[in-house]
């Protein structure tokens, strides 16, 4: 079985051990905080719960750069854009919610319009008091910047750095826009002081459960829509375009085309990332569009090792629960760590981590040969379909 | 002006001596009409300058429908610079360059040229070196090009007996699953005259196809050449002139960008100006 169907996708053995441990893990988690009462040894608190949360929207704005980054070669550094368009998406539906339980009392507009001393609603944040309008522009609005943005980048034939950095340039000019105040986002403070989410209070440990349990979902539903994208013809075309773009022009494609699908794909991933991300941690902010966030993201999918979609989560969960610590311990220094862990993963370990583990154990099976080793290499496995 | 291109309407090449073509079969503007004419491809009076140094200069060239044709010329004569205008990578500054009947070259992109029916090997083997021999012709193979149409297609057994067929052409069945990156020089200059015959071309460019192959590749290279001539037309740009007397029909000489003399190889070995420039040195 050579092409993946979505349905394949899901049966397959990567796939399985990966929502498997994902899910499972999850599971764990939701019952050790649930059934456990706060006093004893095995109780998870909401904080970690929450921490878990986070993690899990990092791996999910980590796996859709992988795509874009590992499977095609377009090295992003303007993805946490996307991601922050999400959250916000999120967040005006969350401001919308509050209602006349703001500071100002006022039924219609957020606290900070108030405070601007506006009349009326903006045009543009009209229907997001509606969950369904809310979860649509999560989806659309990132997805059709990355559309207009890749359509005049990819067709100029915008590549390698000079798109890295435009790429940069675009969540910058985001960041500076967003904290105008005239733009009506809550400016420099951004939106924050949610209250609840259909109906469910943000403070409570079961809605946070919920969520952690919501993005787990997500992120294991991603993983699988990734693997069948990346197990297709549509994959294997993209990674010729990584590979060789020219060559894959003159065999026909267009190659322009494959790399505005795929990067318009991983900017909506980036941006349902953001949307989990914003109520879990109840803030979010023009610093979500800072080109360092962006360039962090670099650094966790590099770690995990590009190319294999769960090296990019390891990455991002392991070098933000490494942040976690070191903040904790010492916060001066994490800048410096984390562009050391850069440095050192670029010159040691090109294939990230789990390029690491599997050479390791492609050395240990030399070592100790498993018994039957000569019928593998050349069984024809394509044309046989199910 | 537009009484210029009212001109230029009743000049077209598919609409010219309408009445010479009857019994032919009608052709749209845009689809391949090589049925009407004996040549394949009409290259007239191209002229291509780089900072003033003309790599074609007044260049007319026609191929048959079904010939083998071998271009020779020294270094400099504009070879590759004609396969990249034929392919759409180079824009001529003058002349015309029909595919066909119809189809104006000129003025399509390189995937319009390479879906129209025209496939070309490199000179430096490039294949995709991460994908395996088989994904490599599967990327070649003709058919819809879209990202939706990838996403959900799938190889069927017709398919995957063409794929296998052509790797055994080619040679490559045995290292079929093979990463391309990892073959050797000349099986990879295989691969990709296997993909190029996955295009189904109808004309087939072919840039030094033996630089770098041992002696018996050589041998086996002539002989998939020479079978494909026929189905196909071909146009060889080789150095090797022991090659060339092996497999070439007809051979045109190019010097500083135009033709300079056309015909058997033992014509063009005795004309005098082809042993003044390039064979007497």
């Amino acid at each position: 079985m050579r092409d993946s169907t979505f349905k394949s996708a899901f049966s397959d053995r990567t796939a399985k051990t990966f929502m498997g441990v994902l899910l499972g893990a999850t599971l764990v988690v939701t019952l050790l905080n649930q059934f456990f009462p706060p006093d004893s040894s095995l109780h998870v608190s909401a904080y970690t719960v929450t921490l878990l949360g986070k993690y899990l929207c990092y791996a999910l704005l980590a796996l859709s750069l992988d795509l874009v980054w590992g499977y095609c070669g377009i090295l992003s550094l303007g993805h946490g854009a996307f991601f922050a368009l999400g959250g916000y998406a999120m967040g005006m539906y969350l401001m919308r919610q509050i209602g006349d339980r703001g500071v100002y009392g006022n039924p219609e507009l957020p606290d900070f319009m108030v405070f601007l001393n506006w009349s009326e609603l903006p045009w543009y944040w009209q229907g997001f008091d509606q969950f369904w309008f809310a979860a649509l522009m999560i989806l659309l609005v990132p997805g059709l910047l990355a559309f207009v943005f890749g359509w005049l980048a990819f067709r100029s034939r915008v590549t390698g750095v000079y798109l890295s950095i435009i790429t940069q340039a675009l969540t910058y000019a985001l960041m500076l826009a967003f904290f105008r105040n005239e733009l009506g986002f809550g400016g420099n403070n951004g939106l924050t002081d949610f209250k609840e989410l259909l109906g469910f209070s943000l403070q409570s440990d079961s809605t946070r459960v919920g969520l952690l349990i919501a993005t787990a979902l997500s992120l294991a539903m991603a993983f699988v829509l990734c693997r069948w994208i990346t197990g297709s013809k549509l994959g294997r075309v993209v990674m010729a375009v990584r590979d060789a773009e020219s060559r894959a022009r003159f065999v026909g494609y267009r190659t322009e085309h494959y790399k505005l699908w795929i990067f318009t794909v991983s900017a909506i991933l980036a941006g349902i990332a953001g949307a989990l991300y914003v109520p879990q941690v109840g803030i979010i902010n023009p610093g979500e569009f800072s080109p360092l966030n962006s360039i962090e993201l670099v650094v966790w999918v590099a770690v995990g090792g590009r190319a294999t979609l769960y090296g990019a989560v390891i990455g991002a969960i392991l070098v933000n629960y490494g942040k976690t610590v070191f903040t904790g311990v010492m916060p001066e220094a994490w800048l410096f760590a984390l562009g050391g862990l850069f440095v050192a993963v670029t010159v040691f370990l090109p294939q990230g981590l789990v390029g690491l583990v599997s050479q390791r154990w492609a050395a240990l099976r030399k070592q100790f040969p498993p018994k039957n080793t000569n019928n593998d290499t050349l069984t024809p496995a394509e044309g046989e379909a199910p | 002006m537009s009484a210029l291109d009212n001109l230029r309407d009743t000049f077209r090449r598919d609409q010219v001596f309408d009445f010479m073509r009857q019994g032919t079969r009608a052709v749209a503007p845009g689809q391949l009409d090589s049925g009407s004419g004996k040549n394949i491809l009409y290259l007239e009076d191209i002229t291509v300058s780089f900072d003033g140094f003309k790599a074609l200069n007044d260049l007319t060239l026609y191929i048959q429908t079904g010939e083998l044709r071998c271009i020779i010329g020294p270094n400099g004569a504009g070879k590759s610079t004609m396969m990249d205008v034929i392919t759409g990578k180079t824009r001529p500054d003058s002349g015309t360059c029909f595919f066909g009947q119809t189809l104006d070259l000129t003025a399509m992109s390189e995937t319009d040229i390479a879906m129209a029916g025209i496939g070309r090997k490199f000179q430096k083997p490039t294949v995709f070196p991460e994908h395996t021999a088989f994904e490599n012709l599967e990327l070649a193979m003709n058919g819809p090009r879209g990202p939706w149409h990838s996403l959900f297609t799938r190889l069927s057994g017709e398919q995957t007996s063409w794929i296998e067929d052509t790797l055994a052409t080619v040679g490559l069945l045995e290292d079929r699953h093979k990463v391309a990156g990892l073959l050797s020089h000349g099986q990879k200059q295989w691969l990709e005259i296997g993909m190029v015959l996955m295009q189904k071309p109808q004309l087939l460019l072919v840039d030094e196809p033996i630089a770098g192959m041992t002696r018996q590749e050589v041998e086996r290279t002539g002989e998939l050449l020479k079978s494909l001539a026929g189905k196909h037309s071909v146009v060889v740009v080789e150095h090797d002139m022991e090659f060339i007397r092996s497999i070439a029909s007809t051979v045109t000489v190019l010097h500083q960008g135009s033709v300079l003399a056309e015909g058997t190889m033992e014509q063009v070995q005795n004309d005098p100006k082809v042993i003044e420039v390039y064979l007497g040195e």
